[in-house]
Formats: structure tokens, sequence, C-alpha cells
């Protein structure tokens, strides 16, 4: 029988192991990236899981909302993180996760007012938001004042519907839209968890793919 | 002629923000890329569009 230890790798292990996997190049790529995720639900919850484990160095989370016991059977949270900020139980769990990704909170709603000036540092913005007004306020404030970042957004992941639904469409210059653009919860569709994250999962990788150089 | 969303239409000559209304879109809930660029909203009326232009619209829907 193994024992479990509570000594984790050193920083010099994790970075060994992360060029090892992808290479050098990707590696200084991914670890020199800056990333936003916009709403830390069933989408930002799980891009953020995605972005750390892929190495990329430095995270800004912005949410408003708390851990709900509702959130928890698509969102990576814990039972036992019902009622905290999400922004700081996806930064705890971020911690034991991958331990030397650097992660900022912001515990805020993000609004056509203040995004510009929170998102000013970032290279990529992830839309992760619930609302499809939301969803549209960001691309706007993308178009008037972030176009020299890109925007992974996502519309379409509600559902029982076929994974093979979920797409990532280049929608317009620095300009990504993942999911399958008809499934929305605005008509009672529940989400469920699979398909909420293969929607994450291709926000992430397009985020990865952009830090690659292969935005096509 | 104007493609949008890939079928041709007759609108040359119309505002962004024309087009957008008499086609039933929400503006709260969307985004329109013009010639594979994002235009924002303060931009829709003063936006004409010319023949042999391409827009695409999206409604974003709801979830996340």
């Amino acid at each position: 029988m193994w024992e479990a230890v509570d000594i984790i790798p050193s920083k010099a292990e994790w970075e060994s192991a992360l060029r090892a996997r992808c290479g050098d190049a990707l590696y200084e790529r991914f670890s020199a990236a800056h990333v936003a995720v916009c709403g830390l639900g069933g989408l930002g919850s799980n891009i953020a899981v995605s972005l750390a484990r892929a190495g990329v160095g430095r995270l800004l989370l912005i949410d408003f909302d708390r851990v709900d016991v509702a959130n928890l059977h698509r969102q990576q949270y814990k039972a036992c993180q019902t009622g905290l900020y999400k922004t700081e139980a996806l930064k705890a769990n971020l911690a034991e996760i991958c331990p030397y990704t650097r992660v900022d909170t912001v515990c805020e709603r993000l609004t056509r007012d203040n995004a510009p000036a929170l998102l000013s540092q970032v290279d990529i913005i992830c839309e992760a938001f619930d609302k499809a007004e939301s969803k549209a306020m960001l691309a706007d404030v993308f178009a008037e004042s972030l176009r020299g970042k890109y925007l992974v957004s996502a519309s379409g992941m509600a559902g029982l519907g076929s994974p093979n639904g979920i797409k990532t469409k280049r929608a317009a210059n620095r300009f990504y839209i993942c999911g399958d653009g008809v499934c929305g919860t605005d008509g009672g569709m529940r989400i469920f968890a699979p398909r909420v994250m293969l929607c994450a999962a291709h926000q992430a990788q397009t985020v990865l793919r952009i830090l690659a150089g292969e935005e096509q | 002629m104007v493609k949008i969303n890939g079928e041709t239409r007759d609108i040359a000559d119309r505002t962004l923000a024309s087009v957008v209304t008499e086609c039933g879109y929400d503006p709260a809930r969307i985004a329109a890329e013009l010639n594979g660029e994002i235009v924002p909203k303060s931009r829709y009326e003063s936006t004409v569009l010319k023949d042999g232009d391409s827009l695409e619209v999206v409604s974003f829907v709801g979830g996340g």
C-alpha cells in the first residue's frame, strides 16, 4: 500500500514537467500569458482549472457571486465551500491544484463602466457569464475599447443535446465564440456538467491556440 | 447587395442600426461583425452598409 504524502512538487519540478510536456517555446508563451476569466460558474470555473493546469502563468478571476448548493453539480467548487465568494473559493482550489499559478481576483460585478480598467492588463479575455445581455455587453466593450486583446466568448451549451454540437467559431478578428449558438437557458433549458465543461474546454483550448499562434 | 449571415439581401446604403431593428434583433443581446471586424454599438447609427459588405449578427443565448 502507498501512503499519501503532504509534500507537493517544488516549483522547479513543476516547471520542468511542464517544459517536458509542451516544449520550451510553448512553455514560455503559456507561462508569460495573462488571461481574464469573467464569470466563475460552469464555464469560468472549468476554464480557469484547464488554463492553470496547462501552465498559463497568470489568471484574473472576476465574479461577484457566492457558491450556492445549486452550483455544485457542474462548477469546480466543493460542498464545504458553499457560501464562500466564488473568487476566493476558486483561488483556494487552484492553489491546491496548481500552486505556482499566479491568481488575482476581483469580487465585483463586471460592468460596461469598470470593464475597460479591470481588463486593461490582460492579453486574453474569456467571457463566461450566464446572461445573454452580459455576453453582448462584454463583446461591445471589447469592440469599443479592448481591441488589442482577444475575446473568447460562449453561447449555447444548455440541455442534453449531442456533445458534437459544441463548436468554436472565429466570429471576427480576435473574437471567438464557442458553443452550439442555440441551446440557451432562456427557455428553461437546464445546464448539465459535461456539456458546459465541453464548452469551457473549447474556450480554454482556444486560449492556448491563440497563445501558440494557431489562431484559425 | 449585402450578405447577412450568409444570405444575400438588397440592403446597401442602409445603416447597421436600421437593419438590426428591421431584422428583429434585440440589440442588447447581439454582436455584429462587419467584414470580419466587430462593430461597437455606438457606431451602429453611423455605419452605412455598402455593396459587397458581409455582415454577421450573433444573437447570444443565456447559460454559463
